[in-house]
């Protein structure tokens, strides 16, 4: 119970608040960390451009992991800063092109041992949101962005919000869901500003 | 492991119940292989299903149709202990059949 | 003008959510339908058939089939087998899954390689693999029975929550645990909705009815593929086939959804 009202009040997550509490949750020791790591680096291998690298925890995992996805408010804001601090954003207007940002948001390429590592890959957006009000086929993992732009405008805010959030969700709530696509190299920065022109240009399908 | 056949044929109250799995690739012709060659068409045209020796169904079907077909139908007059026979003939003149007595 | 945007957007959230449930309801029906549909049309018993004929198959350098293949209920038993794995196996000293006990009947008894035998584990549409084939008829052998994996050693104990810590551990360049996914309920990745496999409701019928035929592509797959293919999604490198990590965490799925009658082979969009 205590848990739930802690998600509520930090607000990270906000349909977690409705959420059924999950059986069974263990909270991961220090020791569970360097086992898990230990157990991934002999039970997996590298395929494709899938390198064992991979398996190497962060900041962010190492504190996310320790708490079960609600980490301590200080510890939590002190990297979320690093995070921030380390989005590239570009110069200029952060606004690209619709049109590509549309397959780019239908796209679930990219990073898998499958994919070609010269090849692009794609947001796989909707895997998880509903964006425009014409695609049915939309995921519920993460927030509606209908009427994204809509809402908001397309001022430089937004645009600075847009971008650094789909370049790297943790920077703005630690233990998101959402991966940090430009953070580990899944999107380009042209690709991202992509997305925030399907987000919020008023002519996008988002926000008729 | 195509043209392996599997038939289950029950009966109650005069009527028989007959389901037969047809394993066939059903290539409708419009499929592409890796290297982006059209995979050519194979498919099963005729389906016949005889009752104790006679002829009660002769069906022909499409390409449309799809993989592993599955043919379920009731036939009226079938009892147990009746012999029931199905045979299919694709476009590459393959044949294949498998007969089972009514349960 | 900043207020009746806002004002504007709640209107339009609160009568989109009051739409939803009726819609909703509408979805989850023709969804069971097309579920119905799809069980009635399944072709698993014809890979029964063919695992039937491999199990019976004399091959390798010992020239010996895999009926004297001991699956946990005694040697060449296969009612009731699936249902009670994975368990531990003293002649390994190791917890084993079916595919783990399969890849040690065949390199044990029938003396082929591990390279030969992990070939070709995962088929496609024209042709599934050995695995795959022996699967679907074990796996039906068990249908009735309860899923009651081994849970008394500490060696199954240990895989079990080995599979729990790694269900909850996010890792890789997305971060993704399996709880990522299915961590939360009433939640869905596209239109395939996502069960909480962490909750012995959700997880029950999941386990009885994997390994499963799966419509859209005409494929068998099995668990291990299963867990093969959500760590490749997951962003993460390849999982090695029947490796502990593996097997634990279908241990810890098993164990979640003990007690549920095994129904598989299942049919899946």
């Amino acid at each position: 119970m205590k848990r739930a009202l802690q998600l509520c009040v930090a607000g990270a997550v906000l349909a977690a608040c409705a959420g059924a509490p999950v059986e069974q949750r263990p909270v991961l020791s220090e020791n569970d960390l360097s086992e898990i790591h230990a157990v991934l680096k002999r039970d997996f291998r590298a395929r494709g451009s899938a390198g064992m690298a991979r398996v190497e925890p962060d900041a962010v995992q190492r504190l996310c992991n320790l708490h079960d996805n609600v980490p301590p408010g200080e510890a939590a804001q002190a990297i979320e800063a690093e995070q921030l601090r380390a989005i590239k954003f570009p110069e200029g207007s952060l606004i690209g092109d619709r049109k590509r940002g549309q397959r780019i948001a239908q796209s679930g390429r990219g990073l898998q041992w499958t994919d070609a590592p010269g090849e692009a890959g794609g947001g796989s957006c909707y895997n998880c949101h509903q964006l425009s009000p014409q695609e049915a086929s939309f995921g519920t993992l993460g927030p509606s962005l209908l009427g994204f732009g809509k809402v908001r405008g397309a001022g430089p805010e937004t645009q600075k919000y847009a971008f650094g959030r789909i370049y790297n969700s943790k920077a703005y709530s630690l233990c998101s869901q959402m991966p940090r696509l430009g953070h580990s190299g899944t999107l380009t920065e042209q690709q991202i500003k992509d997305l925030v022109a399907y987000l919020l240009d008023p002519d996008s399908p988002v926000n008729k | 492991m195509s043209g392996a056949m599997k038939i289950r044929a029950t009966a109650k109250d005069g009527i028989a119940d007959i389901r037969v799995l047809m394993s066939h690739p059903m290539e409708t012709g419009q499929r592409k292989d890796a290297a982006g060659k059209i995979i050519p068409l194979h498919f099963i045209q005729n389906v016949t299903v005889k009752l104790n020796g006679k002829t009660v169904v002769e069906g022909q079907i499409s390409q449309a149709v799809s993989r592993n077909p599955v043919f379920s139908f009731r036939a009226r007059g079938g009892k147990t202990g009746d012999k029931v026979e199905i045979s299919w003939l694709d476009n590459k003149g393959e044949t294949n059949r498998i007969e089972t007595a009514i349960a | 003008m900043h207020r009746l945007r806002h004002a504007a957007a709640w209107l339009a959230a609160a009568l989109a959510a009051a739409a939803a449930p009726a819609l909703a309801q509408d979805l989850k029906k023709e969804i069971q339908k097309y579920q119905q549909m799809i069980a009635e049309g399944s072709p698993v018993e014809l890979f029964e058939l063919e695992g039937e004929a491999l199990w019976r198959r004399r091959q390798g350098p010992a020239n010996v089939s895999l009926e004297s293949c001991d699956l946990g209920q005694g040697p060449g038993v296969l009612k009731g087998a699936y249902a009670h794995l994975p368990r531990y196996f003293a002649d390994a000293d190791r917890v084993m899954d079916l595919e783990a006990r399969l890849l040690h009947c065949m390199m044990t008894l029938q003396g082929r390689s591990r390279d030969e035998v992990t070939k070709r584990l995962f088929g496609n549409e024209d042709r599934l693999s050995e695995m795959e084939y022996l699967s679907a008829y074990i796996a039906a052998r068990s249908q009735g029975v309860a899923m009651s994996p081994g849970t008394s050693h500490p060696k199954e104990r240990a895989s079990y929550e080995l599979g729990r810590k790694l269900y909850f551990y996010r890792a890789g360049p997305w971060d993704f645990s399996c709880t990522s996914c299915h961590g939360e309920e009433g939640k869905r990745i596209r239109m395939q909705d996502l069960p909480v496999l962490s909750s012995p409701l959700a997880a029950r019928p999941v386990m009885a009815t994997w390994p499963a035929y799966r419509v859209s592509n005409s494929q068998f797959k099995t668990m291990q593929w299963r867990i093969n293919d959500c760590y490749r999604q997951m962003r993460m490198p390849e999982p090695t086939y029947a490796s502990d990590a593996t097997i634990a965490l279908t241990m810890f799925l098993t164990v979640t959804g003990k007690g549920e009658p095994y129904r598989g082979p299942g049919t899946k969009r």
